[in-house]
């Protein structure tokens, strides 16, 4: 039925993952760079579950629930500081965002 | 079946692509549910049910709606999408996107040189996976259950508004000195009106101050 090689859903995935690298580079939005480590953990998942399918074991899948967790846990104390240096420098610009420097 | 791979992994590929590229922040969070969802048909194709729709539930349900809710609060307008133009410019970008398409290139090759072998999509029902997360895995799910309740005391910690102290390298006079401080003539006064602003009608303001003396007898 499915006649789609393994390395497909492999290099999809790792596109993804260097387009996420990409995005947390170049990008000076603390908020976008946040989303492009969602990317990341989301090719993850894909390599995961691609693995699962192959191996026809439903490991792959459990870690793939455990990433959603850390993501989850990840982002919403990520955002909870992003509101907190907003409330004190007015930015999310991660240039401005120098507080340990003086 | 085939076909329905790679329209979901083009669609996925445009759309992750939008969202490192887009300069206003929404459009880039709308651009990164397309790409989950996207990738919710592939985990669908690949016969992982169960990840399909808890990628459709929590990634592209409950974070990204988190993140709608903090774009939505922070209100950055259109200044900030100026200064993200200014600095998206390819002096910037062009190194990491090269040194990235160069790993790309890299794995691509050794996964070509490796010779080519085709999935036959084995489907793991949701069953198949609970089995496995309360029995092999049981630990694993207290730990995640644990995590998830530090994440909850951590983010109401740092979002709940204290008293304002802040470090001396904060005290400077600019808009959030102000802020903290309202000069005299901005001052709000007990009928909710600044202090150079006239009350909109007589019976206006003697409503608000019959609604507070209730509160004062409550």
């Amino acid at each position: 039925m499915n006649i789609i090689p393994i390395e497909y859903y492999l290099v999809l995935s790792a596109f993804m993952f260097a387009v996420g690298i990409t995005g947390v580079l170049i990008r000076k939005n603390a908020i976008v760079v946040f989303m492009c480590i969602e990317l990341m953990l989301n090719s993850a998942n894909l390599a995961l579950v691609t693995f699962s399918s192959y191996l026809g074991n439903a490991a792959g899948q459990v870690f793939v629930f455990f990433v959603m967790t850390v993501a989850a846990a990840e982002s919403a104390v990520g955002l909870a500081i992003i509101i907190a240096i907003f409330r004190n420098k007015l930015t999310v610009n991660i240039d401005e965002i120098n507080i340990f420097k003086w | 079946m085939n076909a329905l791979f790679y329209i979901a992994s083009v669609v996925a590929i445009a759309a992750t692509i939008m969202v490192i590229t887009r300069l206003n922040s929404i459009h880039a969070l709308l651009y990164l549910i397309v790409s989950l969802l996207s990738v919710a048909v592939i985990f669908f194709l690949l016969g992982a049910p169960f990840v399909a729709a808890l990628e459709v539930i929590v990634y592209a349900g409950a974070i990204m709606v988190l993140f709608v809710f903090v774009v939505m609060m922070l209100n950055l307008g259109p200044q900030t999408v100026e200064q993200e133009s200014r600095w998206f410019n390819p002096k910037i970008w062009i190194g990491p996107a090269a040194l990235s398409a160069i790993l790309i290139a890299e794995f691509i090759y050794v996964l070509i040189s490796h010779g080519r072998q085709n999935l036959d999509t084995r489907m793991i029902n949701p069953k198949q996976v609970g089995f496995s997360l309360f029995s092999t895995y049981l630990l694993g799910v207290e730990l995640a259950s644990m995590l998830l309740l530090a994440g909850i005391i951590g983010a109401y910690h740092l979002g709940r508004r204290k008293e304002a102290v802040f470090h001396r390298y904060f005290r400077r006079p600019d808009a959030l000195y102000e802020r903290l401080h309202p000069k005299e003539e901005n001052k709000i006064d007990e009928n909710g009106l600044k202090a150079g602003d006239k009350p909109l009608s007589k019976t206006n303001v003697s409503g608000m101050k019959q609604k507070k003396s209730e509160r004062g007898e409550l």
